[in-house]
């Protein structure tokens, strides 16, 4: 088995001469280190932490540890989403011995160095997209499919404690996608006789993402056949799904993807492991998977996991002018986002139709949404998956406009021609 | 992962993610999804092909840890970063966490909910008995 073998600095560390805090952090690194088989730690450029999300004592028991030990954060550092709304404290429903920890712990990491961005989406802040080929420790399954696929930056799928250890000590085990070996296809899914017209709409892509995710669970993926160029927020919801119902942390998208202008450089030059056909039919069942309940009433609509970019604003803007909710209409995004939208005179005109803006949280990670009278109706593949299990509603999948139209007839309504051909 | 657990195995027909998956009050696997949905982790030695989904699991294992409901060990048919963590930072914290120990896919498959399972991991080796027999790590 290989061993780690600490620089001299590494090793300082390891003893204690950036205190206590850094101390555990550099073991933490290390340990995982040996698990993953790495020789060596490479530089780290940035970090994306999920750390700051409540999931009970332990996460704020770690926190703290670094911060009595004097921790600092070493490389520019954003932070995932929190538990709480911090410009809209009102909304959350939860009891207040939780949502006081839940608080420290955002306070805590802010202490730490990390920039309070409380986003899933950092690609969305242009000030924090790392370039191309730059080894990162950015954990959050969607935030690392976008940052391994679509910006070509590397990272490993990295999760609470990890993160904040290596943006500690500037550094991440040699090993997993930082490695060429391990960014290569081993899945290969090909388009075959999806219409155009079907591939020129968003709802197309969760459905994909939820498809690639389950087929090709822990393996790199490649998609073949998509017509480029493809939007960024087409590309996060693709990714977002596929880390959702699979463990994968890259996503080639051929002729898309910075590492991908070839199906051959994607599979790095060997054959692919598994191949896989995606028909119309295949995305139309793994479309109905996303659905634990039947067309019919809607109690509430949650749009923006991952959190809505401006352009998404833009296009939700019209579309609630015409149709206004008469439902809860909740909207997940960054507060960074929120002020640009502010700044359009979008948001004024939102909140007056009723829409509910979300920011530094998620509706599906804490409690927001209040006593729901039926399903709530989602275009996140991720949402529909994850919100059953975290808050005990049933779900219906559909687009953005058909969420939409939903909310302002209190029932599902479905575009009889949205997935003409399949 | 180093440590020692034993209990009657919980065989999982698919990954499992913990974040969303299970609750760490409970112990049990909430994902609806999941084959497995209903089962109670606490104590059982958790047979599984990999973790799954998301990178906040570390978290609820940990969580788990803390609360007293982890599984007694866990045993995968491929190394998982995001499970070794959870362990990881569990013994830093509370001294003590499931050991998590990776088995070739055909020892995993003699397995059967319901058996006794013990794992004794040292670093870098496991031992992992099943009944009589000693299932061999990679």
């Amino acid at each position: 088995m290989p061993q780690l073998n600490p620089t001299p600095e590494e090793r300082a560390l390891l003893s204690g001469s950036g205190g206590p805090g850094a101390a555990l952090a550099m073991r933490i690194v290390s340990r995982m280190a040996e698990v993953t088989g790495a020789e060596r730690l490479l530089p780290a450029a940035s970090a994306h932490i999920d750390g700051c999300l409540d999931h009970g004592p332990a996460g704020l028991e770690f926190v703290e540890r670094l911060v009595e030990g004097g921790a600092r954060v070493a490389v520019p550092t954003t932070l995932n989403v929190g538990s709480l709304d911090l410009l809209h404290p009102g909304l959350y429903r939860g009891d207040r011995a939780t949502a006081a920890r839940a608080r420290r712990l955002m306070d805590a990491y802010v202490e730490l160095g990390c920039r309070p961005t409380w986003t899933c989406a950092p690609y969305q802040l242009p000030e924090a997209r790392p370039r191309l080929g730059e080894h990162v420790a950015w954990a959050e399954s969607n935030a690392i499919v976008f940052a391994n696929s679509v910006l070509g930056a590397r990272t490993d799928r990295y999760g609470d404690f990890i993160d904040i250890s290596a943006a500690i000590t500037a550094r991440v085990p040699d090993a997993g996608l930082h490695r060429d070996e391990n960014r290569r296809a081993e899945t290969v899914f090909r388009l075959e006789g999806v219409p155009s017209r079907l591939l020129d709409r968003d709802v197309i892509y969760p459905v994909l993402g939820h498809l690639i995710g389950r087929e090709a669970r822990s393996a790199v993926a490649a998609l073949v056949g998509l017509p480029g160029p493809v939007s960024e927020d087409r590309l996060k919801a693709l990714g977002a799904a596929a880390a959702s119902s699979g463990g994968l942390g890259l996503v080639h998208v051929v002729g898309v993807t910075p590492e991908a202008p070839t199906l051959d450089a994607a599979l790095g030059g060997r054959p692919p492991v598994r191949e896989l056909a995606v028909t119309p039919a295949r995305l139309a069942a793994a479309r109905d998977e996303l659905n634990t309940a039947p067309d019919g009433p809607v109690g509430a609509v949650s749009v923006g996991t991952p959190h809505f970019s401006v352009a998404e604003f833009e296009r939700l803007v019209p579309l609630v002018r015409e149709h206004p909710p008469h439902v809860p209409f909740y909207v997940s995004t960054a507060r960074a986002v929120l002020s640009q939208v502010d700044a359009t005179g979008w948001l004024a005109e939102l909140e007056a139709a009723g829409v509910r803006l979300v920011v530094d949280t998620c509706t599906y990670v804490t409690p927001i949404l209040g006593p729901v009278e039926g399903p709530v109706m989602t275009d996140s593949a991720k949402w529909a998956y994850y919100a059953p299990g975290n808050l005990g509603v049933e779900v219906v999948f559909g687009s953005l406009e058909e969420c939409v139209v939903s909310a302002a007839r209190g029932r599902v309504w479905r575009d009889p021609h949205l997935w003409d051909g399949a | 992962m180093p440590g020692s657990g034993a209990g009657a195995a919980l065989v999982l027909d698919e990954p499992l993610s913990f974040w969303g998956g299970v609750d760490p009050g409970m112990g049990r696997v909430i994902d609806r999804r999941h084959p497995q949905h209903g089962e109670r982790l606490a104590g059982r030695v958790l047979v599984m092909p990999s973790g799954r989904g998301s990178s906040s699991s570390s978290s609820v294992l940990a969580e788990s840890v803390r609360a007293g409901t982890a599984p007694a060990a866990i045993l995968l048919a491929r190394a998982d970063p995001i499970v070794a963590l959870g362990a990881v930072v569990a013994a830093e914290l509370y001294g003590a966490a499931p050991p998590v120990a990776v088995l070739p896919a055909e020892d995993l498959a003699r397995i059967v909910t319901g058996h006794r399972v013990a794992v004794e991991a040292a670093e870098g080796a496991a031992v992992v008995r099943l009944g009589r027999d000693t299932l061999s790590p990679p």
